[in-house]
């Protein structure tokens, strides 16, 4: 109870502040609608009808949540119109992409701890390869895959696993490396192979780390997603629909497709979160 | 005449560092028999546990010889002939006590059936018995202490290198856990290397007191403890147990006034 009345408290600001805003944002087309039929505007006609407008700059709380459950719940799953399953196309691709990014980044972090070289020679690249803007390298992705005959899911993923392994990479060098100097003497005590001391004190070691970076890595491949699903020309997916949507002015289904956006992202780091409490908590590391 | 274990004929080590060499130790000679209990006493910076580390193959001697068993400490180290006990207990956290004992066993290829038992041997000798189970984290800090000497054991390790054990640990633990070592060495008859700060400790556990001094770290006095194996804790208001804790801080002061 003590935890809801905040939260409460600072969603109902937001919404008071959102219809406001809303009213103010869309009232210059009242004005300019009744300014050519010649009649004047009282302030209920103008709330009623910001509100309402087909095509508001800022759409209502309400507009989007009638939106957001027509899409859903309404729409049968397999039409084109429905959020379920523009956010299974998307969802698809962000899992596939995460996967393939999760992969690579533990296996680039085990080379870096392990070879010398690769510690000199990935890390930089790994940085620089995050500041290239993601907009501008996606539809460079897309073309080249696509002139090799690849479209669809794989490049959606790629770019996904491009955002997403960057994390896990720099979480994971951080993770097998927090052994300190007296655990690995311990190790030498024992003679133990390189091998054994990765399976048995490095990977154990850095599994806190680990999922830290997966929950960070898991929103940055929804986002590579979208950004791939903007410039592809792609007709489904979540990011198809804010594209359509800003193409046609459709500004409730941008605001629905955003908002379905942010649940997958939450959805999906709250699947992490909990992942990372279980198996925490049979390694006896949650105490 | 019988061969030590450990010969130490001139020991030199000089650390590089960025702010030029460092001569940890230096012209360090020392013989150990096997089934002694040598204490290594002196102030920090003494070499004493860089000495400790050398015997363990973890550092190597830049200059001098250093024999375990005939053999350089490298080979000992892989031959797998030290147990060795750090000053945290360091077992880790996503272990249970019995896992943690077990984790040296694994390494070394013990067969699969044998490893329950060698657990429970040890689990017994360190007096935790019933413990195997818990996690480190619901253990004190003295419990856990000795799970990692139990862990040290486990394996049947000929040498048994101490590295400050207790230094941690409050006074009244401390003083159990001195009982549980002299028990265990006993028990064990292993040739142990123990390093500490406290002149009683060093004093009760030993047959042999090495005291060493810092700036170069060198040995400055070894002393041959003439107090019975049997020794029940009010030894240490004995006429005997005084006159050997004089002589170490006499010869800890001589160090300092140098």
């Amino acid at each position: 109870m003590n935890k809801i009345v905040p939260v409460l408290t600072v969603l109902a600001v937001i919404v008071v502040v959102w219809y406001g805003a809303a009213i103010k944002m869309n009232s210059q087309w009242t004005y300019d609608q009744a300014a050519r039929a010649g009649t004047e505007v009282t302030f209920g006609t103008l709330v009623t009808d910001t509100l309402a407008q087909e095509r508001p700059k800022l759409p209502a709380p309400h507009q989007v949540v009638a939106e957001l459950w027509d899409t859903t719940v309404a729409k049968k799953i397999t039409s084109k119109r429905s959020l379920v399953f523009h956010g299974w196309i998307t969802l698809s691709a962000t899992l596939l992409g995460f996967g393939i990014g999760t992969l690579g980044g533990v296996a680039l972090a085990v080379g870096i701890v392990h070879n010398k070289a690769m510690d000199l020679g990935v890390m930089p690249w790994a940085i620089a390869s995050q500041t290239i803007p993601i907009l501008a390298i996606a539809p460079m992705i897309i073309v080249v895959l696509n002139s090799m005959g690849i479209s669809g899911l794989i490049p959606k993923a790629i770019i996904a696993a491009y955002l997403s392994f960057f994390p896990v990479v720099v979480g994971m060098v951080k993770g097998l490396r927090a052994p300190d100097q007296m655990q690995l003497d311990l190790m030498k005590t024992y003679n133990a192979s390189g091998a054994e001391t990765f399976w048995k004190l490095r990977l154990p070691s850095s599994m806190p780390y680990l999922f830290a970076s997966l929950k960070v890595g898991v929103a940055a491949a929804l986002v590579g997603t979208i950004v791939a699903e903007l410039p592809s020309g792609a007709t489904r997916g979540l990011g198809a629909r804010l594209l359509s949507g800003s193409y046609y002015g459709q500004t409730i289904q941008i605001w629905s497709a955003l908002f379905a956006a942010a649940a997958l992202a939450a959805a999906l780091v709250i699947v992490v979160g909990v992942f990372e409490r279980v198996v925490l908590k049979k390694m006896g590391m949650a105490q | 005449m019988k061969k030590p274990v450990i010969d130490a004929q001139n020991v030199d080590l000089t650390f590089q560092t960025n702010d030029g060499p460092v001569h940890a130790l230096k012209d360090v000679n020392l013989q150990i028999d096997k089934g002694e209990f040598v204490s290594f006493i002196g102030p920090s910076g003494c070499g004493k546990t860089t000495f400790l580390r050398c015997i363990a193959g973890l550092e190597t001697p830049t200059g001098g010889t250093l024999t375990v068993n005939g053999l350089t400490p490298e080979e000992t180290r892989k031959s797998r002939a030290y147990g060795y006990v750090f000053q945290a207990a360091g077992l880790y956290p996503w272990r249970t006590i019995a896992g943690n004992i077990r984790l040296p066993l694994e390494i070394m290829d013990f067969p699969k059936p044998d490893i329950p038992a060698r657990v429970e041997k040890v689990l017994d000798l360190v007096d935790l018995k019933g413990f195997g189970k818990k996690y480190p984290w619901q253990l004190s800090g003295g419990m856990q202490q000795r799970a990692s000497i139990a862990r040290a054991l486990a394996f049947d390790a000929e040498i048994l290198l101490m590295d400050e054990p207790f230094g941690a640990l409050d006074e009244i633990v401390r003083d159990k856990l001195n009982e549980e070592v002299l028990k265990l060495w006993a028990a064990t008859n292993k040739t142990i290397g123990f390093v500490t700060h406290s002149i009683p400790e060093a004093v009760y556990l030993s047959t042999k007191i090495v005291v060493m001094s810092p700036r170069p770290g060198r040995i400055t006095d070894v002393i041959e403890s003439t107090l019975p194996k049997e020794r029940p804790l009010e030894i240490r208001d004995s006429e005997e147990f005084i006159k050997i804790a004089h002589r170490v801080r006499e010869g800890l002061r001589a160090g300092h006034a140098e």
